[in-house]
């Protein structure tokens, strides 16, 4: 691989990096809009409000950057930067066709699980450093339900893994055959509730209960570093539709292939994040004792029933 | 000096001064935050000498997992924002740590260097798959009494806390 192509593939990271979120939100405006009798932003840009986002952007850089007296000001400072790189380094090694991606390494899937756990640290460190005791709350309900949804997290991912006998997201998308939609339903069903849970997306919310704790770690935030959050978040869910659109729907595979591959990857990841965005507008959030009761008496036992399934399958598969 | 060589003085030296911030620091949450950079320049290590899947799956128990405990725990019991004082120890015991840390330095420095004090030869077998034979084939023994410690460790813990609760609650 030559300089210049490593310099490009990290661009256009980069710009699907700022360009994705955004359309992830736009969608969630207008969808929610919609779904709750209304029209949503109708006039930023002119055609159905789709500059909104922009706008909302222009407003954040405008608004002065405030760190308060009481907080740890170095860790306060880094912590949205942290939560940000961590969803651009998982972003660069999630293919979306066979040859398009950002980086290519042997253990991808390991790659992003692990960069992934680095982003809910930023948001450890907001809550933290923020001084601030509704943050605090927030902190370590952030911290309580990370430490329950990574485990099936990583467990739904590792039957995924042993079904294509690869940790590179490449070879399982190439592994992958329309079989399992339903050999590995339940490892998906496990994902997907996972990862709303990891990116404390309602219904999983309780970290910024905005009810409860104003707006969790985030509360001492404005202008530039609180968007950071936000986008951290959207960029999450991109990067959360885009693995389980690989690891369970084949990612590129479909009708022409080789000519729109990258596209059904898209097109499948999308489909995803809706599902994600309708879970938001569909469900009241849960109580935080209802959160650790699904992780652990539902999601973990689901995810190791799943494993030997795929271990049982992998095994009669080779015979 | 290949490239390789300065990158692995790079992280090594990040992870030394890391390590070393970590236990002089007298901001308690920032001793966890160093013992993050630490870990992570340790997986830097592994990576630059070609262990990938160890340096990832570094990243994900140690710092994704295991500071984030450390930080829970430090949250619901005392984390202040600033320099504390309250939990130093006496220069008696800070001298003994520095005996203590610096003698095992040496000792295992000696043996690493007595023993690998030969020529450097690359590996360049350190695959996913090599790294899964070793483990569950010439290492399963070990690997799975630690797995066995584990079970009696978070068992031990379970009965502890149900010993404590079936104690009379209401003689506060």
């Amino acid at each position: 691989m030559t300089v210049t192509e490593v310099v490009l593939r990290c661009l256009i990271v980069l710009v699907g990096f700022l360009v994705l979120p955004l359309l992830i939100g736009q969608t969630e405006h207008k969808l929610m809009a919609h779904m709750q009798g209304r029209l949503g932003p109708m006039y930023a840009g002119g055609f159905h409000g789709w500059a909104q986002l922009v706008a909302d952007g222009v407003k954040f850089v405008q608004k002065e950057d405030v760190v308060p007296s009481a907080a740890d000001k170095p860790v306060f400072r880094f912590a949205p930067a942290l939560a940000l790189a961590s969803y651009l380094m998982a972003l660069a090694v999630v293919p979306l066709g066979p040859v398009t991606w950002g980086a290519n390494v042997p253990g991808s899937l390991v790659w992003v699980l692990a960069v992934g756990g680095i982003g809910t640290l930023g948001t450890l460190m907001a809550g933290w450093s923020s001084g601030n005791k509704y943050s605090l709350l927030g902190g370590l309900r952030a911290a309580a339900q990370l430490i329950s949804y990574e485990l099936p997290l990583i467990l739904s991912c590792a039957s995924f893994a042993m079904a294509a006998g690869s940790l590179s997201l490449v070879a399982i998308g190439h592994a992958w055959t329309p079989w399992w939609l339903i050999w590995q339903l339940p490892g998906a069903l496990v994902f997907l509730v996972a990862a709303t849970a990891e990116l404390q997306r309602p219904p999983f919310d309780m970290p910024v209960a905005d009810s409860e704790l104003v707006f969790g770690p985030y509360t001492e935030y404005t202008g530039l570093r609180f968007a950071f959050f936000l986008l951290a978040e959207y960029a999450g869910i991109v990067v959360m539709s885009l693995l389980l659109a690989v690891l369970w729907l084949g990612g590129w595979t479909g009708p022409f292939d080789h000519q729109i591959g990258v596209l059904w990857t898209l097109l499948k990841g999308f489909g995803i994040a809706l599902v994600i965005l309708w879970m938001r507008m569909s469900w009241p959030r849960l109580r935080e004792d209802q959160l650790q009761r699904i992780a652990w008496l539902w999601l973990v036992p689901l995810a190791l029933l799943q494993i030997a399934i795929t271990a049982a399958g992998v095994v009669l598969m080779s015979r | 000096m290949t490239a390789y060589d300065l990158c692995f003085a790079i992280v090594g030296l990040l992870s030394a001064a890391s390590g070393l911030l970590a236990v002089t620091t007298k901001h308690l949450t920032h001793a966890a935050l160093w013992l993050v950079v630490c870990l992570g320049s340790l997986a830097g290590c592994y990576l630059v000498l070609g262990a990938e899947l160890v340096a990832l799956v570094q990243v994900l128990v140690y710092v994704g997992a295991v500071v984030v405990l450390v930080l829970f725990a430090m949250m619901v019991t005392r984390a202040p924002i600033g320099r504390s004082t309250e939990h130093d120890t006496s220069l008696t015991q800070r001298a003994a740590a520095v005996v203590v840390a610096a003698s095992t330095a040496v000792l295992v420095g000696a043996v690493l260097v007595s023993l690998f004090s030969g020529p450097a030869r690359r590996i360049d077998v350190a695959g996913t798959h090599a790294l899964a034979t070793e483990l569950f084939g010439t290492w399963v023994w070990p690997f799975e009494l630690l797995s066995l410690l584990l079970l009696i460790a978070v068992v031990t813990a379970l009965a502890l806390t149900r010993l404590r609760s079936e104690a009379p609650e209401d003689d506060r």
